[in-house]
This record gives structure tokens, sequence and C-alpha cells, in this order.
């Protein structure tokens, strides 16, 4: 899969090997070919066509804007899309056109990436498997590869193939989807809960949360404001530190980015040596739910880190317990607040009702917003009222800072990188993952990743092998706030140790990559 | 501050303030002629007494009335308090929207600093603590002119608190003592003001411009320190005229930039305080003063009458003048306050904690902004006073007329005459004839060069004060003439030649024979007379005091 990463394009794109038109049209044909999979809800066919036709005659000039230039990318549809249509999977977006563009997806853009389209997620990201979407749900790319197929030949017990299909894990399903399928090189996805960060875990992707005030999230469409981040979801550490470095930033239009805490451009060293690194195992993540593969990787992580001269600790997260249920409560109150616009008056769906105001307010909310984003409203909006606030929101607020103090303390006992799991087993067939309904799947999908968005600190899932299953297992390091650099070189290094087996999705693809892979990219050259 | 009383006179069903000696409000009679010893609204508090003055009877039931209000003070400003977006009065409808003001998914706000500074400067003026940390707030509510469904403000920890504001009313048989008074300052608070809904009944339409939408407001929060209607207008009018000086509100009530909600209840001194209702919406100073004397009144013969006062918001219907239950709320909002996550704290800075090498267009210094403060109001009276050697209550009215004190200024800049004719020229004549013809300083006839150049006239006794108010009737022609020009074309100047003035005295006494007569048995005030048809007979060009001269010497030779 070596031709598969952005930078190896990149170079063979700046050394004319491949034009950015050509690149295109190989992910259209990949994103029609992978269609069943639903990872996305809108391809903008015609407007990549013409940013790869804008690219060409900038590389033809050589005026290529770096890196990023020509690379088809793909978009979770929780992002502003000027002239593109924004849904967030919602009845109540149904049709919503943006007249502007996210600051990530503007710099994106300004760095001539390719926008292939807007992937599919659970309704306004509430969810963990990408499944609870009015698009329906987003088929995991590993259901279909040679790794798993395999597996399941050799299981008598295996069912019926066709429904027997992998969720991705969520909410950024489709992009993951997308990025997994080949169909783009890099796709954003956004993190509340570990949105980015378990999806990737399952597709056998990275998935990096930037810290909180790293990257903008203007033209994000909130779930909770003081938790979400965009997402980057790649198929190699490089590649997501590239993203990074093109869409990290203050932004003026967003107060809560911080000022230039970190130097760019993100190049990450190749670490030759691990023995001046500190990891940390916090004891509290090792709980009985947790799958005895997960677990076993995850202690053979740790001891190739100890193997290779690091130190490693076990760290105490005391208030870890704790955080789920705080989650939620801060969750659905932001929840309840943020969904307060869509009443149907400016933009979106509105109902046919007009008898009064209030009685279109409540018809269009009815219509408009799922199960999962009304029963989140109402909790949250009880945890608001006056009478239930103190107990609740502020209650819950406090947890939050003891449980960012937990990592504090956890990183002033000399701790450099936390290592965890991202989550609790492989990805689940969709039949057995609808079993449980929408919040008790994300109470216990999000068990490893959501104390991370509470602290703010930047986190990234790293594919680590595969299952007895043939699929996927993702463990996650946990940096300092605003160490994102530090974070993803320790990732690095883990990478390459590890040398996670990519996905063989021959069948799926057939002709495309191979191509790329086999003629084109033989003779790229790398700058290290 | 001695809460005033207010008593229960009968069956005439009326109340009225007692008159007690400095605490007290006092009730004027009816209009005094002249308007230039009243403290007046932007167009006069309510002239009509609205309480008959009666002597209280022994043995009646006293109320006090408590007073507290919520002023929206719409901020001065080029763009609005999250968003880029143009602050401008009468736009058409929806024209000054930005995304964000629509809110619409994914926007964010950012502040704009020019709010904070008229904040931190407003509270600086109020005499309040500025905060140097403030947070922001969202205040949960549907309506559709809030887009995003909620309001964000300051409820926690708001910009500026504990202030006071000192304003004066009038009292005595002339409205001419002045009693200054003060009311506490809660907080002062930065929030968005909303849009606007115009409601089609017909149609049964709402119509939304969200023009206001995201506009800064300053909420000025007012202890329960006032308690009568005049006492509530003199102290916002005080506000406004501090808010214009400041520059930080164009306070304009009629346009909206200046909105009063008033908390109002009654109780027996000395027990605890009554059930309150909240008035709403009062655009106009003369209406506040009305409508919250009218609600004591309704409290009051209320609860006389056995009744209960509810907890209610009421609106005053300003044509009919009395308030009503404004019924929209079925029970009591939540209003679900929750800290704004999108905007970090507010930190202001002084010049002890000001952070080395800090970028000025990062951060504000409320030491700097204090040292930028211009002159208030009460200081401009002061000073009025010291340097011109006016009454108080002339100062008020030069300062209560938009724009009167520049006028008076100007006029001072440009004349010889003495301060004091001036100013009774600006304050009678002046403002007489705009009063007369409802006209605002700005749309006077005269300019303030003209009437220096008047005054220049009677100054250097080129004319009489007689002649003067000719030529100020004429000036207000709007002819284009100067002064000057007037009283050469119509020979006003002071008859100078003596010899001319005793041939007309001569004339005038051949002329009335009867009178000489009166004054010669002993009759002097018939010299008025005389001398009163010599002057016509100069058209009032000649100095009376010159004739009275004549006529006496003649009279007596």
């Amino acid at each position: 899969q070596s031709g598969s990463s952005l930078r190896i394009v990149s170079a063979a794109l700046k050394q004319g090997q491949i034009t950015p038109t050509e690149l295109c049209q190989k992910c259209l044909s990949l994103i029609k070919k992978t269609k069943f999979l639903n990872a996305y809800i809108t391809v903008s066919e015609e407007v990549a066509l013409k940013q790869a036709e804008e690219s060409e005659k900038r590389y033809k000039n050589g005026q290529s804007l770096g890196d990023l230039d020509g690379i088809p990318v793909a978009v979770k549809d929780n992002f502003s899309t000027s002239g593109i249509e924004t849904t967030c999977a919602s009845n109540m977006l149904k049709g919503y056109i943006p007249p502007y563009n996210a600051t990530v997806v503007q710099k994106l853009l300004d760095q001539g990436a390719l926008l292939m389209g807007k992937t599919n997620l659970d309704e306004f990201a509430m969810g963990s498997g990408s499944t609870d979407g009015v698009f329906g749900p987003v088929k995991n790319p590993w259901s279909y590869s040679k790794q798993y197929r395999e597996k399941r030949k050799q299981n008598p017990h295996s069912k019926n193939e066709d429904s027997d299909w992998l969720i991705t894990g969520g909410s950024s399903g489709g992009s993951a989807a997308a990025v997994s399928a080949f169909t783009c090189y890099a796709a954003l996805g956004s993190d509340t809960g570990g949105s980015t960060r378990n999806p990737a875990a399952h597709c056998g992707l990275v998935g990096f949360k930037p810290s909180y005030g790293l990257v903008s999230r203007h033209g994000l469409i909130p779930l909770v404001n003081s938790m979400d981040v965009p997402g980057i979801l790649t198929r190699c550490v490089d590649d997501a530190a590239i993203v990074l470095g093109a869409l990290a930033g203050p932004d003026p239009k967003d107060s809560t980015t911080v000022h230039d805490p970190i130097n760019k451009p993100f190049m990450l060293p190749s670490l030759a040596d691990v023995s001046k690194l500190c990891i940390g195992i916090p004891k509290e993540y090792l709980v009985p739910e947790l799958s005895s593969e997960v677990q076993s990787l995850w202690s053979k992580a740790a001891d190739l880190f100890e193997s290779e001269g690091a130190k490693v600790l076990e760290v105490s997260l005391p208030h870890t317990s704790y955080s789920i249920v705080c989650y939620h409560v801060l969750c659905t109150s932001e929840v309840a607040s943020n969904m307060a616009r869509f009443d149907g008056l400016q933009y979106g769906h509105r109902c046919d009702i007009d008898v009064s105001t209030e009685a279109m307010y409540a018809a269009t909310r009815r219509e408009g917003f799922n199960d999962v984003v009304r029963g989140r409203i109402l909790s949250g909006n009880f945890f608001l009222l006056k009478e239930n606030y103190e107990n609740y929101f502020v209650k819950a607020q406090k947890v939050r800072r003891l449980i960012a103090n937990d990592f504090v303390n956890a990183f002033n006992s000399g701790v450099d990188v936390l290592l965890t799991p991202t989550t609790l087993s492989e990805a689940v067939p969709y039949l057995e993952f609808i079993k449980e309904d929408n919040r008790t799947r994300s109470a216990q999908d999000d068990i490893f990743t959501q104390a991370v968005n509470m602290a703010g600190l930047p986190a990234v899932s790293i594919p680590v092998a595969l299952s007895n299953q043939g699929l996927p297992i993702g463990l996650q390091f946990i940096g300092r706030a605003f160490c994102d650099q530090q974070l993803l070189t320790v990732a690095k290094w883990f990478e390459k140790q590890v040398q996670f087996p990519g996905i063989q999705l021959q069948e799926l693809t057939d002709d495309c990559s191979a191509v790329l892979e086999n003629e084109k990219l033989a003779s790229v050259s790398l700058k290290q | 501050m001695a809460a005033p009383m207010l008593r229960w006179v009968g069956r005439g069903r009326r109340w009225t303030f007692a008159r007690v000696d400095g605490g007290s409000c006092h009730r004027r009679g009816a209009p005094t002629g002249s308007t230039s010893n009243r403290i007046r609204g932007q167009s006069s508090v309510a002239q009509q007494p609205l309480y008959t003055t009666q002597k209280p009877r022994k043995g009646e039931h006293k109320w006090a009335a408590v007073v507290g209000l919520e002023i929206h003070a719409q901020i001065s400003s080029n763009s609005k308090l999250f968003s880029g977006s143009q602050v401008r009065f009468s736009a058409p409808p929806n024209s000054l929207v930005s995304f964000f003001d629509a809110s619409l998914p994914g926007t964010l706000p950012v502040l704009n600093r020019r709010c904070v500074e008229a904040a931190v400067m407003t509270g600086l003026a109020l005499n309040c603590h500025i905060n140097k940390k403030s947070l922001f707030d969202r205040k949960h509510y549907f309506y559709a002119d809030l887009p995003a469904g909620y309001q964000i403000t300051q409820r926690r920890l708001p910009i500026a608190v504990n202030g006071s504001l000192t304003y004066s009313v009038c009292a005595g048989k002339k409205q001419s003592q002045v009693i200054p008074k003060t009311v506490r300052i809660k907080q002062i608070q930065l929030e968005q003001d909303s849009g606007k809904s115009l409601h089609d009944d017909l149609r049964s339409q709402t119509l939304i411009d969200l023009n206001r939408a995201g506009v800064g407001l300053l909420e000025v929060v007012l202890e329960p320190d006032l308690s009568c209607g005049e006492e509530a207008a003199a102290a916002v009018r005080e506000l406004q005229l501090i808010l214009q000086a400041l520059g930080t509100s164009q306070a304009n009530m009629a346009e909206g930039q200046l909105r009063v909600d008033a908390n109002i209840s009654v109780h027996h001194p000395g027990e605890p305080l009554g059930v309150r209702t909240e008035v709403k919406n009062l655009n106009s100073i003369r209406f506040l003063a009305k409508a919250i004397d009218y609600e004591i009144q309704r409290q009051i013969d209320e609860l006389e009458n056995g009744g209960e006062i509810l907890n209610e918001t009421r609106s005053f219907h300003h044509q009919l003048g009395y308030t009503m239950s404004m019924r929209d709320k079925e029970g009591k909002q939540d209003y679900r306050f929750m800290p704004e996550p999108n905007l970090p704290p507010l930190v202001l800075y002084d010049a002890t904690s000001l952070p080395a090498g800090a970028d000025p267009q990062q951060v504000i210094n409320i030491d700097q902004i204090r040292e930028t403060l211009p002159e208030l109001p009460s200081v401009t009276r002061e000073r009025l006073v010291q340097q011109y050697g006016m009454l108080l209550e002339h100062s008020f009215t030069l300062l209560n007329e938009v724009g009167l004190l520049e006028f008076f200024q100007n006029v001072i800049k440009e004349t010889r005459a003495e301060p004091k004719k001036v100013t009774s020229w600006v304050l009678n004549t002046f403002l007489g004839y705009l009063k007369q013809q409802n006209l605002a300083v700005s749309e006077s006839p005269v300019t303030p060069s003209a009437l220096a150049e008047l005054l220049d006239l009677l100054d250097s006794r080129t004319i009489s004060s007689a002649a003067a108010k000719q030529v100020f009737e004429e000036l207000w022609k709007r002819e284009g003439k100067t002064p000057g020009q007037i009283v050469s074309e119509k020979q006003l100047e002071l008859m100078e030649d003596r010899g001319a003035l005793e041939q007309l005295c001569h004339s005038v006494m051949e002329a009335h024979p009867q009178v000489v007569m009166d004054l010669k048995e002993g009759h002097p005030r018939a010299i008025n007379k005389l001398i009163g048809l010599v002057r016509k007979a100069t058209q009032s060009r000649a100095d009376p005091a010159m004739i009275k001269e004549i006529l006496e010497k003649k009279l007596s030779s």
C-alpha cells in the first residue's frame, strides 16, 4: 500500500508521474465503485474536477501550492461548504447550502486540495456507529477486505456475508470509510467524544484529534462547542501531520483558537531512540469490557516501548469512571442549546403547520430531528433547568475539571505520552450493533476517548494489528496540551514498529489502485 | 435616602405624595409659565400633575412605592457586538445581517472591542467597579426575532458592578429648587439585541427584520431606590446625558436606542416589599414617568380594594395612559442559562496588571480608558455655574435641550455681551421661540453667530433691548439678513441725537396736556405714560432713561 499515502502521491504529483486530474478521476471512479459503502452523502464531482484542472495548471506553471495541491480529500458533512449542501445527515438540514466555507475547508482549498465530497455521519454527529443518520448507515470497507473474508471462510459459523457487514464506528464513519476505501487521501472528521478516533480504529486508519484551540471550529456545525475539534483521518501519521500543518493556527473567526502555541510546519522527525521517553499506562483504562485481544495488543505495545528503552509507568487517572456520565450531562446541555437555532425559520426544514409560530417550531423540530437528537435536547434542557442546574451542569463542570487535572497530574509526574486502547474491541457487525440503543452504545464506545475531549488534549489512534477475525485494532496515544507534534512523533515511531497490514480491497478497487502502485509510482523518490 | 410617603386620601381613589423635606418626591402644581427653570426630558417630563396635591387626612393609610429600572442602551458602534455587520438605524430590512446574526450553523461570536470599551467607559462614568474578568452566558427562549434561540448576555459575572448615578429633581413653588439624589447601580452587562418582529394580524403573518439582531446593548440595572415616576424620569434623563456625553450610546428613546423596563411595587413602610410588576418597553421619558405613576396608583387601588398584585409583566398603553397585563407568558419562563462556550472569559487590565510587552491591540486597559473620559454633565453644569454665574437650574436646561449647550457656547464665543445676558437670551427668548414652534435647536432659523451679533449691537448700545427683540423676530423669519442689515433697514439704531429727542418730547407734551396736568397735580407715575408715548414715537429707538431725564427736566422747568 506504499502508493496510497498522501506524502507519496504528493511527491508523484510534483514529479509529474500523475496529474491532479488523473488522480481526481481515479478517486471519483473509486467513489462510484464503493457507493454501496454509503460513505458519501454528496459527491462534489464537478467541483473536484474543476479544482483538479486548476491544480494541474499550477503544476504546469511550477506554482504548486504545496503538499496538498491536487490531493483528493473528503469532508464530513457537518463542516460548512460554500455552495455545497451540508446536511449533518439530518432532515433538518436537507437542502441547506451554506454560503460560506468552514475555516478548515477554506484552508484545504487554499492549499490546492480537491474536495471530493461530503461524508456520512450519525445525525448531527450524535453516535458512535455512523448508523444513525437520515441517509442510512455507513459500511466498513473492511467488511469486504481480503483479510476479513478469508478469516470468515475459515469460520464454519459465518452467516450470510451480505447482511453481515460491519459498522465503521463513528460518528465520522463516512470520512473513515472514504479514506479506508482509497476514495481520497485524507478526510476531515470531527471529534467531540472520540468521533474521529473511534472510526479510525475500526477502519485501520490514523485518526487524529488535535489539541482544543489549535484548529479552528468556525464552520463546524457544533455538537459540543467546548469539546468539538476538527479531526484528521489519514492512512499514516506523516499524512496526518501534513494536514495538521495546513489546518492549525489561530482564526480570528474562532475566539477559542490559541495564538501560535507551537511551531509550524509539522515536520515529524523520525525518532531513532525512545530511551528518553516516558509512556504512561492509565490503570483505570483496564476495564472488564475490554476484549482480550485489544488488551493483549495494548500490553504488547507497552512491552515494545519498554524493550526499546522507554520508561513505561502505570499511572492513575482516578476520576475516569465519572467521565462518561459527566460527558453526558455537558454534552446534552450544549446540544440542547446549540440545536435551539433549528426552528425552521431561516434555513433548513420547515413543516407545513402554520397555526402559530410555536406549533410551527414544534412540528418542524419533531420532523427535522431523529429520536437521538430529540432525546439529547430533552435531557440537556432538563439539566439546564433552574432547579437542576447546580445539581447537574455545575457538578459536571466540576468533575470535568477533576478529570482534566487527572491528566495534568499524570503528565506532571514525568509522563510524556499516555498509551491506551481506542475501542473496547474491533468493529462489530451492524446487526449486532443495533441491538443496543444509541445512548448505551455511545457510552460504551466513547469510554477511552471522551475524557481527552473534556481535557482538550491531543490524541491519536494508530492501527496496530489485525484481530483474529482479520479486523483492525487501534491504540490511542494521548499527549500534553499543544504538544501535538511530540505526540505525532511518538505515534510515527510506533507506526513504524508495528507495520500494520493495509487493507486489501483488490476485488473492490480492481485496476485503479493497482495501476498507480505498480507502474506509475515505481520511480517516485521521497525526500526524507 | 428617605422613602417618600404616599397617602390614601379617601373616596377620591387618588393618592398623593406628602411633602417631606429633602428625600420626598416633589410633585409640581400647575405648569409654571417659564420654560427655563424646570428639569425637562427630551420632550419635557409630564407637565400635568398626575396627582392632586391634597393634604392628607388623619389616620390615613401610608404607602411607599419602590421602583427599580432596567435600562437597555444600544451601544454606539460601527459594527455589532459579535459580528462585523454594520449598525445603522432605519436601513432597509435585513440588509445588515451577517451569517452569525442569522445564526447560520457553524458561525461563532467574535467580541467587538469597541463595545467592551463603551461598557468600561460607561461603568467608569457611573462609578462602577470594573470586573477584570467577566463572563458571557446564553439565555434561552424561542422567539422568531432571536434566531439562535438564545441571547448572549452576562448573567454570572458582568463587566461592571456596584455603581451609582446622581441625578436631580426640582422642587419648590417655582420648581427652582434643585435637589440632588442618588440611585445605586447594581450592574452593567454587555448583551445582544434581538431582531424586530412585525406582526401582521390581518394576514396572520410575522415579518422578521434582523438588522438589529446582535447589536451591542449595555444593560444598566438600577437598584430599586426610586420612588416615583418623576425620579425615574430624572434618573433616566441623567443617564441619557451621560451616555451621550461619553458617546457610548446615542440613547435616543424614539429610535429605540434607550429602552426602559420598570419594576414597581408598593408597601407600607416598615413592612416587607410588595409583589412587583414589570412594566415593559417604555419608549419616552414622559411615558416612563406616566406609566410608573399610573402603576403605583393602580397597585394601591388594587390593594385598598382588597385585591392582590400579581407578579406579571405589563405594558403601557401610551395613548390611553394605563398599564395592562401582557399575558403572553404561561407561567414563568425558565431561561436555562448556560455559559457561552465559544467566548473565553473577557479579561481587562489596568496599569498594574498589564502584562509587559502586551499588544495594545489585543488588550484593554481600564486606566487608559479612564484618562479619555470626557466631561460629564454634572461637571459641565458646575462649570457653567462657576464660569458664567448662571443659576444651577439654568445649567440643567442648557444640558437637557439637545444642542442647546453647544448653541449657547457658540454664542458666548462670538459675542462681547455679558454671559448673564447671553444666558437670559438663550433660555428665555431663543428657547421660548423654539418651544412655541416646537422646533429642535438644530432646526432653529437663528444661528449662534446671528444671535451673537445681535447681542453685540445691544451691548454696544447701538440698539435698545426692545429693538433687539424686534431684530430677533426678523431673524426668525429666515430672510437671510444679518442683524446689522435689519437694524439699518428698519432704522432701529438707538436715537443718539439729544436735540431731536428733546423736540420729540416737547411735541408729545404739547399733544397730551391732560397727562402733563396730572403730573403736575402730584401723580408722578403719569410720567411713564409720557415716556411710553415718546418711545412709541421713536419706534423704540430711544433710550428710556434718556427720555425720562429730558421729560423730567422739561416738567420741572
